[in-house]
């Protein structure tokens, strides 16, 4: 009796976990081109922002802006991609603080880097955009106020 | 029988904690052999290198000099505002540092800007004030070039330098140099690296307990 349990259980727990691995060695498209953004957008953040904007994306007192204001990245997301790229002056709003420093550009970074950094930061600390393509960031780069 | 290896061992422990207690930081940089007469005896004593007396100005345009610094231990770094790299990191740890030792009278951060062309005491001030940092315990100063590099490179060892490929035109390293009263190096650490700031905050801390000890 307890041994046929024993063999119940195991092929349940055989089952799932072939299953689990079905469902992920399944995932779309979609999601593995998200996720390639996505940690290529870290390695590059890590790189280029986080000195500035923090490993949490924190940012620093009254000098630097976090990038934890879910309202401000979502209505100004068109021009993420110009701002990482050329950089920053004049006053902004963040979370009810204003700040007024320079950000420097970045002018080295190519249009599927951007896409990328913008992916990851829209992506974390709080945001959850989705993916911001090459196609995307091709576009609004055109579109730059500078 | 079994007795008695157990309290060798509680010993040992008890005797390597005491030890702990007596830990003391080592004095970095140049020394030297100095030999001097004492009582008719000719003793050799070690001259360790030091911190030389200067004068920069603050972030409220106010002379400092190495004599506001007496019975302090500090932390001293060089940075400038306007720095894109590493001294937002540096400073975002720093302020830790700062809110551990806060209200600390023995304590004091010193930090230097090398961009002696934008960071003039006014803009020091503004930065302050925008870190959260304006109190006494935290000293921005501004100096000629000369006298900050100088200062930086031979008494500080730490390197500093103009480059105009650099992002923001300087080039610098981002020690946190720990200097005890008697103006003595007395330890060195990454300023970007939270887990070195932590070994800092707790070295200033036994650091301080030498003077205790002596008091």
């Amino acid at each position: 009796m307890n041994i046929k349990i024993r063999n119940k259980l195991l092929v349940i727990l055989a089952c799932s976990t072939s299953l689990i691995s079905i469902f992920q060695a399944c995932q779309s498209q979609g999601d593995i081109n998200y996720a390639r953004y996505y940690t290529n957008g870290k390695k590059l953040y890590d790189t280029h922002c986080q000195n500035c904007h923090g490993a949490e994306g924190q940012g620093l007192a009254a000098l630097i802006p976090p990038l934890t204001d879910t309202v401000y990245l979502t209505q100004h997301r068109d021009e993420l991609a110009c701002i990482v790229k050329h950089g920053l002056n004049g006053e902004i709003i963040i979370n009810g603080q204003t700040f007024n420093e320079q950000m420097p550009a970045n002018h080295q970074l190519t249009d599927i880097d951007i896409a990328a950094i913008v992916t990851y930061i829209t992506n974390s600390f709080g945001n959850k955009q989705g993916l911001y393509d090459v196609t995307n960031a091709g576009t609004d780069l055109k579109n730059c106020r500078h | 029988m079994k007795f008695t290896s157990l309290s060798v061992i509680m010993i040992l422990i008890l005797a390597s904690c005491s030890s702990d207690n007596k830990k003391r930081l080592p004095i970095l940089g140049n020394r030297e052999p100095v030999e001097k007469t004492v009582d008719g005896k000719l003793v050799t004593d070690t001259l360790y290198q030091t911190i030389p007396s200067f004068r920069f100005l603050n972030q409220d345009s106010v002379a400092f000099t190495d004599k506001d610094l007496d019975g302090k231990i500090y932390v001293t770094d060089f940075f400038f505002t306007s720095c894109p790299s590493i001294c937002p990191v540096m400073h975002r740890n720093m302020m830790k540092v700062f809110q551990e030792y806060k209200g600390n009278d023995q304590v004091r951060i010193v930090s230097h800007t090398i961009d002696f062309k934008y960071d003039t005491p006014s803009k020091l001030k503004a930065y302050a004030k925008k870190l959260g940092a304006e109190s006494d315990q935290w000293q921005f100063l501004w100096g000629n070039k000369n006298d900050v590099y100088n200062i930086a490179e031979k008494n500080y060892l730490v390197a500093v330098n103009e480059d105009k490929n650099a992002p923001g035109g300087y080039i610098h390293q981002g020690w946190f140099i720990l200097v005890d009263k008697e103006k003595r190096l007395r330890g060195a650490y990454d300023g970007t690296k939270p887990d070195q700031v932590d070994q800092m905050i707790a070295d200033m801390k036994t650091l301080l307990d030498e003077y205790k000890d002596q008091e």
